[in-house]
């Protein structure tokens, strides 16, 4: 049986399409990513190698750290509104009737594209004829501010759709983990008399902790890669006000068709988004991890 | 005497917790029929604009209901434009892809899980490390690399590239289930000398019908909605997705919020039925697949 399972020809025919793929599609182009980095290139003529120089630009481009100090803005939010994630989905993971209605209604906004959701944000922001000002003029707000136009508001007037986007998706993963925790803990618990506030700060937190950890890798990440709405709602303007690391690259590569320099922001983005995950798997490790199943 | 006073005491207690957990529970429905209301508004504020002219948009409130509902609108960037081009565009490339990534990343799974060869675990780990690297940094050398073999504005691009990034996640999800599949059918079914792709064919890949059928509905999601990579590879209009198609569209018709709203509506209204009828199988694929992460 063993020679049948172990059949070379098979397992060839089996993993090296999806291997070959991955190979062409991720992993050499993040080494043609380093590698462009080093060039002066405008994507169409001959590359001239410049050894070190986009790299260095990089560290003292004013606008790529304005927009690095953007996406990290973006990440330090998402973090802390994970917490808010985690309490709704306690709330609903408390023996709530509807809670499966609850949760699959949270997840909408993250199946939808994020050009309509853009669009959609964009409407709701319009500075005239918009909801928001609309109702802010009803309750007799005169001036109600040009949301994305404004330089100081434009990147919080982004900040709301993009966790509006993924609050269900948190919800969900929190929701899931927490019905993982058995009854009989919460119970035990309970009889030896302690509260609701108690049994989640002491008993349930500590054993999703695995799970927020994930979380706020996934959070911090995402965000510190994230382009989509930025790009189509404002393109990080005005003014750059609200360009973040992705944005930058592509502005770099595709506009200004310096594909060295956007080259040295992707990979600088790689870098970074590797090194946050390391650091963070690193900080919140555990030795002993609780068991209860 | 004495257990009477015990068994009042005792009741006294009980009524005031019920008390409390009744103006608990209250409170907490309140939260998360507000995050619901969060969550929905937005949708189906441009379902109701949507369904208006511009006259009804601006000087009507927000959530007032379309009176004469103006399904023209609908007809109208239908039949306008190239909307029902991207439409069966974003249709069979996100089949095509679904289809590509569900069946290799089963083979893979399978040969990662089911049969013996050395170097099966650097393998598996070369498509859980995928899952790490931004898509953005990966974005120029793709654009240059599909450019020098001329798939640049060819549906292949995106094919190709939806295969290869969502291959990960569903390989992530696989995995987890071919684990807990028992191995004796098919030891028996080898040793009644049944070769291993007849196996696969026959025996396991219906076997996961069911776990495929949560991948293969994530996938659909990825696909549908991307937007970077349509952006960057795909300039004529004959080969845009909906995503990309619906945010040029929607230039040409930046005072018809009528249209706009249609525009939108159309191109979420697939996901939102496919959610309609999935949901559980949608709401348990992305908690698996996140929290195993």
């Amino acid at each position: 049986m063993d020679k049948v399972l172990s059949n070379k020809k098979i397992i060839a025919l089996y993993v090296l399409p999806s291997l070959l793929l991955i190979l062409a599609i991720v992993y050499i182009p993040i080494v043609l990513t380093a590698y462009y980095g080093l060039n002066d290139w405008n994507g169409i003529g001959a590359m001239t190698f410049v050894g070190l120089d986009n790299y260095m630009a990089l560290f003292v481009d004013a606008t790529f750290w304005n927009s690095a100090g953007h996406s990290l803005l973006l990440a330090l939010f998402s973090g802390i509104s994970l917490i808010l994630y985690l309490v709704v989905a306690m709330v609903l993971a408390a023996k709530i009737k509807g809670a499966n209605l609850f949760r699959k209604i949270y997840l909408i906004p993250m199946l939808l594209s994020s050009v309509a959701i853009a669009q959609l944000w964009l409407k709701i922001y319009h500075p005239t004829n918009g909801v928001l000002n609309s109702v802010l003029e009803s309750l007799g707000v005169a001036n109600p501010p040009a949301w994305l136009a404004e330089s100081s508001l434009v990147l919080y007037a982004l900040f709301i759709p993009i966790l509006w986007q993924y609050a269900g998706f948190y919800i969900l993963i929190y929701y899931a983990a927490l019905k993982n925790i058995p009854a009989s803990l919460e119970e035990a618990a309970k009889i030896d008399g302690a509260n609701a506030l108690q049994i989640a700060w002491k008993i349930k937190l500590p054993l999703v902790m695995e799970v927020i950890k994930v979380t706020i890798v996934l959070a911090v990440v995402g965000s510190l890669k994230y382009f989509d709405l930025i790009f189509v709602m404002t393109d990080g303007g005005p003014n750059g006000s609200s360009e973040v690391m992705a944005s930058y690259m592509y502005h770099q590569a595709f506009r200004a068709y310096d594909f060295g320099y956007g080259s040295a922001i992707g990979f600088f983005l790689l870098v970074i988004c590797l090194a946050v995950t390391w650091v963070i798997r690193k900080l919140t490790a555990t030795k002993d991890t609780i068991q209860y199943s | 005497m004495f257990s009477i006073n015990t068994r009042n005491r005792h009741g006294i207690a009980e009524s005031k917790a019920g008390i409390v957990s009744k103006l608990g529970y209250t409170l907490l429905y309140a939260v998360l029929i507000a995050v619901a209301a969060m969550q929905l508004f937005p949708l189906v504020w441009l379902l109701f604009f949507s369904l208006k002219n511009n006259q009804e948009v601006f000087n009507l409130p927000p959530l007032s209901l379309p009176m004469n509902p103006r399904w023209e609108n609908y007809a109208k960037v239908w039949s306008s434009g190239n909307i029902d081009v991207y439409f069966f565009n974003s249709v069979w490339i996100t089949v095509a892809a679904t289809l590509l990534t569900v069946v290799l990343g089963s083979l893979v799974t399978y040969a990662v899980t089911r049969m013996k060869w050395k170097g099966s675990s650097f393998v598996l780990g070369l498509f859980m490390v995928a899952m790490m690297i931004p898509v953005h940094s990966t974005l120029i050398p793709l654009f240059s690399l599909f450019s020098k073999v001329g798939l640049t504005d060819h549906p292949l691009s995106l094919i190709l590239t939806y295969v290869a990034f969502n291959m990960p996640i569903t390989i992530m999800i696989l995995l987890g289930f071919y684990y807990a599949l028992p191995k004796e059918v098919e030891e028996a079914a080898i040793i009644d000398g049944c070769s291993v792709n007849r196996m696969f064919i026959q025996i396991v890949f219906p076997m996961t019908s069911s776990v495929i059928a949560t991948t293969a509905i994530i996938n659909m999601i990825y696909n549908w909605n991307e937007f970077i990579f349509v952006n960057t590879f795909i300039s004529s209009d004959n080969y845009k997705t909906l995503t990309v198609g619906v945010q040029n569209f929607i230039g040409q018709y930046t005072t018809d919020w009528g249209a706009i709203g249609a525009t939108l509506m159309i191109s979420i209204l697939p996901i939102l039925i496919t959610f309609l009828f999935l949901s559980n199988r949608i709401v348990e694929g992305i908690a698996a697949g996140s929290v195993k992460g």
